[in-house]
């Protein structure tokens, strides 16, 4: 499935969940400090491992980082 | 905790005035020196795309200094923006307490009033603990009051100008009516415009660029935590007035004839 992840296009695999997007982004495995919102949404981590990704879908996974 | 130096938002204790924000700084490491040095007990961050080549953990040299995460919504230019913003922090950060930014434009970054209300609105809605940064300007202060913020964070001058605070007027208007903490938010350059933040009535300043991008970040930090309590200080010892002409301190009473 594709999709588009942080603002890239990248394949998945069929029935990727949150948890496999995260993975897939570089993110710390369950750091604290990490977001997902998919298609805008935001998506409680305790839903990523249930929550299937569909083709074409948006996902962005956020990190803390320095700011004023 | 209470060293005379600390306050209170939202009913939550912190023992110093100064809060830091961490953009700007060059590493972790210096960042945590700095945070150290200031004595700061909140600290601000962010939120952006993962970027798989970054190193160390933000929210742990943190954490690990004892420091109360304040997550922004830097970079917000709607409303919508910047609470669904405030709605990722809170999943990262487990917090409901969020440093309301909406900016109307990227030269000046100076706030969208209208965007600003109407997102300070929602997320107290959502019930968040919103701590807007907003414009010196005394009536929209009042609204972000009125819509339930749980501190108002006028600017002194534009984020990274270091100009300093360039309409005391209208601050000492904001701090006059405030019923909830007025922190100083933006446009600190030096130490003592730490100082003149806090002995206009300022509850606390909140500041990064000055510190991150000094020439040595922890010992300005310092300076700052100084200037802040310096200021208070003085604030609540009540200055004299100021006069045209002289008044002696040395009584005139006894002075002897001698030619």
């Amino acid at each position: 499935m594709n999709v588009v992840l942080n603002g890239e296009a990248r394949e998945l695999r069929d029935g990727a969940t949150v948890t496999d997007a995260v993975e897939a982004s570089g993110a710390p495995p369950e750091g604290r400090g990490v977001a997902v919102a998919v298609d805008g949404e935001v998506v409680p981590r305790g839903e990523w491992e249930q929550t299937r990704l569909s083709d074409g879908q948006r996902i962005e996974v956020l990190q803390a980082v320095q700011g004023g | 905790m209470d060293n005379g130096n600390g306050f209170q938002i939202a009913g939550r204790d912190f023992g110093s005035r100064l809060i830091i924000g961490t953009g700007g700084f060059h590493n972790l490491q210096v960042m945590a020196e700095a945070v150290e040095a200031s004595g700061a007990e909140m600290a601000t961050l962010a939120l952006r795309r993962v970027d798989p080549s970054s190193r160390g953990s933000i929210v742990g040299v943190l954490e690990n200094a004892g420091c109360f995460l304040l997550p922004n919504t830097a970079g917000c230019f709607t409303a919508r923006d910047a609470v669904a913003t405030a709605q990722l922090a809170r999943e990262a950060f487990e917090t409901d307490w969020v440093k309301l930014e909406v900016i109307g434009d990227d030269k000046t970054l100076l706030p969208d009033p209208a965007e600003l209300l109407a997102a300070a609105e929602q997320l107290v809605a959502e019930g968040f603990t919103v701590l807007p940064y907003t414009n010196d300007d005394p009536i929209l202060a009042r609204r972000l009051e009125d819509a339930g913020c749980a501190a108002v964070m006028p600017l002194g001058s534009p984020i990274g100008s270091g100009m300093g605070i360039r309409n005391p007027y209208n601050l000492r208007l904001i701090v006059e009516q405030a019923r909830v903490p007025v922190i100083l938010d933006a446009g600190i350059g030096t130490a003592s415009d730490a100082a003149i933040a806090m002995e206009m009535g300022c509850d606390g300043v909140l500041l990064a660029s000055a510190v991150s991008r000094a020439q040595d970040p922890p010992r300005m930090a310092h300076a700052m935590r100084l200037a802040v309590e310096a200021g208070r200080g003085a604030f609540e010892a009540g200055r004299i007035p100021r006069r045209l002409y002289a008044e002696a301190s040395t009584p005139m009473e006894g002075v002897p004839e001698l030619t």
